[in-house]
């Protein structure tokens, strides 16, 4: 599998949000302004990108006896991760933590992040394939979310009947973006 | 499985919760944010409008103002006394009455005795009328009366009545917002205690004030002979009360020919 085939799909054709629905929560829950969208799409790439080196290693350690551990051990460097990245944050950027809010430790239960790692293991990556995947599984995620923010940010200024309004639309919106998606699914390199 | 696996299991998890712990020990220290417990202290006593009258962004950024950079705990003069009072308990400080003041607007000149230079059919907005030759008045300092501090006001303490910008004495907390507002810069914050203010900041010459409006100070200086305790001084053609001295005695106002010189009940 070459890695050209591994970031694309990783971005386009297995879209974690868009395709594989992973990250569903911070994807509507921090997808109203683009600024923090991309915020969040910082911190998640960041977490998600150093939990798949880490856990391919810590993978190692565990090996194929105490494959059962893989959860736990693997929740347990992600959250400690975003602890660290909440540490950071708070910081050195405390507009976007406050922007960010209960949303920034909530990267722990983001199930991309998880994902990812189990993914990472399941798929038997290498350590630079697990890396890439990571990273570009995550920078898929900012995209969509980015993506989403921009549509939001507009469908506030338009005439939407009274009931549509906030999350009806927004889970509207998301479901054609997915569909958009599944335009990708054909591709295949 | 055997008792060296579920041990293994154990030390696994125990070893990455450890290491990570660790870090996250080390990486606390290096990005470690000093909050201050008084600031969360201070804020529970702060009124809580975010109105910006002390001068920082809102009741938090105040608090922790006070913590950090030393700012007075008197500040806020919505919470006034009782507010400094808890704050200075909070930091061990004795705090500073408050003097409690109030907005006023400096013009007395409304519809019936002001007198207009042109007919103003723009945007219903004191700055933008006053871009325009300074504004429909003719007084230079006089109030426009679009309401843009009625608009500004948080607490619904400004009215216009017959052409001018009232404040509402009792609802005024003294946040200071309309005296930033206001375009032709008339509105000033004044002791509450002092019952008689000059309601004018015309600085021109009476005769040409006169022809402006006829509730205009003239500069006359009927007050300050009256004045028993030489509170009022007349400058540039224009009565300036000091607020230290005056006595609220009342004799200048019922002296000022002119009438400027205006009572308000406290």
């Amino acid at each position: 599998m070459s890695y050209l085939s591994l970031i694309i799909g990783a971005l386009f054709t297995q879209n974690f949000v868009m395709v594989k629905f992973l990250g569903i929560c911070p994807f509507l829950g921090v997808s109203k302004k683009i600024n923090t969208a991309a915020g969040m799409g910082m911190a998640v790439t960041f977490v998600m990108a150093v939990a798949s080196a880490i856990t391919y290693l810590v993978n190692l350690i565990l090996g194929s006896k105490f494959e059962y551990l893989q959860t736990i051990v693997f929740i347990l460097i992600i959250a400690g991760l975003v602890q660290f990245v909440e540490m950071f944050v708070k910081k050195s950027m405390p507009s976007l933590y406050n922007a960010l809010g209960i949303y920034l430790p909530l990267i722990t239960t983001n199930c991309a992040v998880l994902g990812v790692a189990l993914l990472n293991v399941q798929n038997g990556y290498n350590f630079i394939q697990s890396v890439l995947y990571g990273t570009f599984a995550a920078l898929g995620f900012t995209m969509a979310i980015i993506i989403f923010a921009g549509i939001r940010e507009t469908i506030d200024d338009a005439d939407i009947p009274e009931s549509f309004k906030g999350f009806p639309i927004a889970l509207i919106t998301a479901g054609l973006m997915a569909i958009a998606f599944m335009g990708f699914s054909g591709f295949t390199i | 499985m055997n008792i060296t696996d579920i041990v293994t299991a154990v030390i696994i998890v125990g070893v990455t919760g450890l290491i990570f712990g660790c870090l996250l020990a080390f990486a606390s220290i290096i990005f470690e944010i000093k909050s201050d417990e008084r600031e969360t202290k201070i804020l529970e006593v702060l009124p809580g409008a975010n109105c910006g009258a002390c001068g920082y962004a809102g009741c938090s950024a105040y608090a922790s103002a006070i913590v950090k950079d030393n700012a007075p705990i008197n500040a806020c003069s919505v919470g006034k006394d009782a507010v400094a009072k808890k704050i200075g308990k909070i930091m061990g400080v004795k705090a500073g009455a408050v003097e409690p003041m109030v907005a006023r607007v400096m013009c007395g000149g409304d519809c019936s005795i002001a007198v207009n230079k042109y007919e103003y059919e723009g945007i219903h907005d004191c700055l933008a009328a006053s871009k325009l030759a300074g504004g429909p008045k003719a007084c230079p300092n006089g109030c426009l009366g679009f309401g843009n501090c009625v608009i500004a006001c948080p607490f619904d303490a400004i009215s216009i009545e017959n052409g001018i910008a009232v404040v509402n004495e009792e609802k005024c907390q003294a946040c200071g917002i309309c005296v930033k507002k206001c375009p032709k810069q008339i509105i000033k914050l004044v002791p509450k205690k002092n019952m008689y203010t000059v309601l004018c900041s015309n600085r021109e010459k009476g005769a040409l004030t006169n022809k402006y409006c006829s509730a205009g100070c003239i500069g006359c200086k009927m007050c300050e002979k009256v004045c028993s305790v030489g509170a009022i001084k007349v400058k540039d053609n224009f009565a300036v009360i000091d607020y230290d001295l005056c006595i609220n005695c009342g004799e200048c106002a019922e002296k000022c020919p002119k009438k400027v010189i205006v009572k308000r009940d406290i």
